[in-house]
């Protein structure tokens, strides 16, 4: 699917982001300065960081939502600015936080839409959304549904569908279950972690919620101030890895998992007196 | 009712075809300028705000604006091409009101637009979408309801202000109201204004269904609506078709005695085989730069208007010698035939009520002028402006109190019911005799002789077949039928049409004898 001009080497790396800049307002700020990160194969990274760090810009570079001013991003090898944008995107699923379903079209053909792009005869893309609403947990009656419709749940389920429904290798997730309750949200991140392992995809996902990546990522990338501040797997980043303000963001998490084990601890007390 | 009825199929037919192709027209210049726009923020605001402008524009001001300058350009393609360029009727109108429906279409186009869900947006980009598929897959069909909203109201503007290009001389449902409005024949206005309104209310509903099932993504909707408004449109545009060629085109200044005129004209025409068509209501000195440019083939004049206006003289020959110089003038600088005389004349006159022009002793212009202090002026809405007025002004020394302009029908009003004590009238006008007023003698021959004229335009010099059909009224018309004819369409009472008077005057003169 991406052409092989400009392969440079053989990739170890399915994305490689490579020393990246970006500012949006002429270089008084840097949005994303020198940033860095590979990721592997069937690998699920999960970018986290306060509002503001350059999240959400370093993950756009990749479907080439936003343009980076210095640095190189490449996928399987090839940098994607020598990809034409629509084609790249339709190889790599997103999702995001504003869900965005099309509200004119209905559920199936939200689900269809980049398959449609793809030019998928019309059998191939009947299939593929009863597949896709299997994939996510939703009746096949919701096919016909309009979005509004729908729960924010259901909606974000349907958004999944459509970014895994022309077979990405690559899926991009920018605080994908953010607006949903804590609930829904723990459902679906679970869930969705399955599909991820089943398929074998790659996913980058940015959040804020630290409690969440450290519950889904095989590797966590730290942000701060538009710099990569620390890297390394949950456990790493957990036992102090990193620079101080790292630790500060893991040490919330960690004192929570505490208070929680301390109170569950008090309750099993309680009943002994009783 | 009846003969209001007998005029529908024509003018609905030029009525709908005028608001059509302007709606159809601003709608495929909108809809790209405003998806422009959209794309090029910085144009906006400039761009808005001119399409606003426009629309603050009264709409007749509007129409009038794009006869000069269509005039202009005409010269020009003429000169440069040897193209014509029509300066009155159609394309005046249509330019003017393409402009006018342009803003709605193009400030909802824009709304709709910008107004979407950036969420939408971003997903529309992420799926994999070019910028074409995404306008035509998304941002369309989510923007459609506002923009078809923007249409509804560009149509039923339209639809309205169509009305008023009769005063450029293009044949639409206003007709009715410009005739009925000069003739006081209120069926006429309140005829003209019902059907412009039914048809503008039917457009708006019908676009108000296909809108809806857009929205609903109903296509049995959508079809229902788009067959209604077709199958309607065909209906009344017919008689277009079906009407065959109009040869020759009639036009007429904006009051009774011209409408009647006109009248006449196309009668005698049809009598010699030939078909016409009408310009009506134009100003008096449009009718002749349209005469001249040959938008209009034949319509009468009066000779001291030409001799002031035209000519741009202040002496004041004698009748037959000022039609002479006409005759020779007019066509050596114009190539504008003047065929002769009707043999009567509408010259203005200044009036007054016999009571009161008794109480004061007046009886001539020079009378008055010793009172004329303490005396309100009627005049029409382009005496003031005249050279007449500047001319009488110059050689009485008149000085009114106040100054106060009116349509004809309703400066005679205001007379009668004593609002003004002088106004401009008509010799020929058929309310002198009816209302009883006395014309004050003007002994130092300030305003000129008006005879009327029968002029034809330069394409037409040669035209044999015209001059069949129009000869026979030279010299035959006396100011008495005249102004019985004019009476007959002004009076308040068993009104007649334009159509009917020049019928009686037809017979009055002798000409119609089949």
């Amino acid at each position: 699917m991406i052409p092989c001009e400009g392969r440079q080497k053989m990739p170890t790396a399915l994305i490689e982001i490579d020393k990246v800049s970006k500012s949006f307002d002429g270089g008084k700020t840097q949005a994303v300065e020198d940033a860095s990160v590979a990721v592997g194969p069937g690998e699920f990274i999960v970018v986290v960081g306060m509002s503001g760090a350059g999240k959400t810009t370093l993950l756009k570079f990749i479907n080439r939502l936003v343009e980076p001013d210095r640095g190189d991003v490449r996928v399987e090898g090839t940098r994607v600015a020598s990809i034409d944008a629509p084609t790249l995107r339709r190889s790599i699923g997103y999702v995001f936080q504003g869900i965005g379903l099309f509200p004119h079209m209905r559920v199936g053909e939200n689900i269809a839409v980049t398959t449609q792009l793809l030019g998928w005869g019309p059998s191939a893309i009947a299939s593929r959304i009863k597949e896709m609403l299997d994939l996510v947990g939703l009746p096949q009656s919701y096919a016909q549904r309009f979005p509004s419709a729908l729960s924010g749940g259901e909606a974000q389920r349907v958004s999944v569908a459509r970014a895994l429904a022309a077979r990405p290798r690559i899926v991009l997730m920018d605080e994908p279950f953010g607006a949903l309750d804590p609930v829904t949200r723990d459902a679906l991140g679970s869930a969705y972690r399955q599909l991820h392992d089943r398929l074998g995809l790659t996913t980058m996902m940015v959040t804020h919620d630290v409690q969440e990546a450290l519950l889904l990522a095989d590797r966590i990338v730290v942000m701060s101030a538009g710099r990569i501040s620390a890297q390394g797997t949950p456990r790493e980043l957990m036992a102090g890895a990193g620079n101080s303000e790292t630790a500060a963001l893991m040490a919330m998490p960690k004192r929570q998992a505490e208070r929680i084990a301390s109170i569950m601890q008090r309750k099993d007390g309680g009943a002994a007196h009783g | 009712m009846q003969s209001a009825l007998a005029l529908l199929p024509d003018y609905l037919s030029r009525h709908v075809l005028l608001s059509g192709s302007a709606i159809v027209l601003g709608a495929a210049l909108g809809l790209p300028l405003g998806l422009w726009l959209v794309r090029h923020p910085r144009w906006r605001w400039p761009a808005l705000a001119a399409a606003s402008f426009v629309q603050t524009i009264p709409g007749l001001a509007l129409l009038a604006l794009f006869y000069p300058l269509l005039l202009a350009l005409s010269l020009f393609s003429d000169k440069l091409f040897g193209f014509h360029l029509p300066a009155l009727g159609f394309l005046p109108s249509l330019l003017a009101l393409t402009l006018y429906s342009m803003l709605p279409i193009l400030r909802n186009a824009v709304a709709g637009l910008t107004g979407l869900d950036p969420a939408v947006m971003e997903a529309a980009s992420a799926v994999g979408m070019t910028d074409g598929q995404r306008l035509l897959r998304v941002e369309m069909p989510l923007a459609a309801p506002v923009v078809m909203a923007g249409i509804r109201t560009a149509a039923v503007w339209t639809i309205g202000a169509a009305t008023l290009s009769t005063s450029v001389g293009q044949t639409s449902l206003g007709n009715y109201i410009f005739t009925g409005l000069q003739t006081e024949n209120w069926v006429f206005v309140l005829f003209g204004c019902a059907t412009a309104a039914v048809f503008a209310f039917g457009v708006d509903q019908l676009l108000g269904l296909i809108e809806a099932g857009a929205a609903r993504r109903d296509r049995v909707r959508i079809l229902i609506g788009v067959l209604l408004m077709g199958t309607g449109l065909a209906a009344a545009l017919t008689p277009l078709f079906a009407g065959g060629p109009r040869t020759y085109v009639v036009g007429a200044k904006n009051f009774s005695e011209q409408f009647i005129l006109a009248e006449l004209i196309s009668d005698q025409l049809r009598r010699v085989g030939a078909t016409s068509e009408r310009k009506d209501g134009l100003g008096s000195a449009v009718a002749f730069r349209a005469l001249a440019a040959s938008d209009i083939d034949v319509y009468v004049d009066y000779s001291g208007t030409l001799w002031t206006n035209v000519l741009e003289r202040n002496d004041t020959p004698e009748s037959a010698a000022m039609l002479k110089e006409l005759t020779s003038e007019l066509s050596m600088r114009f190539g504008v035939t003047l065929l002769g005389a009707l043999g009567f004349e509408n010259a203005y006159a200044l009036a007054m009520r016999r009571d009161r022009a008794a109480a004061l002793g007046v009886h001539s212009i020079a009378d008055l002028a010793q009172h004329a202090g303490d005396l309100t002026f009627g005049t029409d809405l382009e005496f003031l402006s005249r050279p007449e007025w500047t001319a009488l002004k110059n050689a009485y020394g008149l000085a009114f109190k106040a100054q106060r302009s009116y349509t004809p029908t309703f400066m005679y009003r205001a007379l009668e019911a004593g609002d003004v004590d002088v106004i401009t009238a008509f010799s020929s006008d058929g309310r002198i005799a009816a209302q009883g007023l006395e014309v004050l003698t003007d002994p130092k021959h300030a305003i000129p002789a008006y005879d009327a004229v029968v002029l034809i335009a330069p394409r037409r010099a040669q035209d044999e077949l015209l001059r069949r059909a129009l000869t026979p009224l030279i010299g035959k018309i006396a100011v008495g039928s005249m102004r019985e004819a004019n009476f007959m369409v002004d009076r308040d009472t068993d009104k007649a049409s334009p159509g009917q008077a020049a019928q009686f005057l037809a017979r009055a003169v002798g000409l119609s004898a089949q």
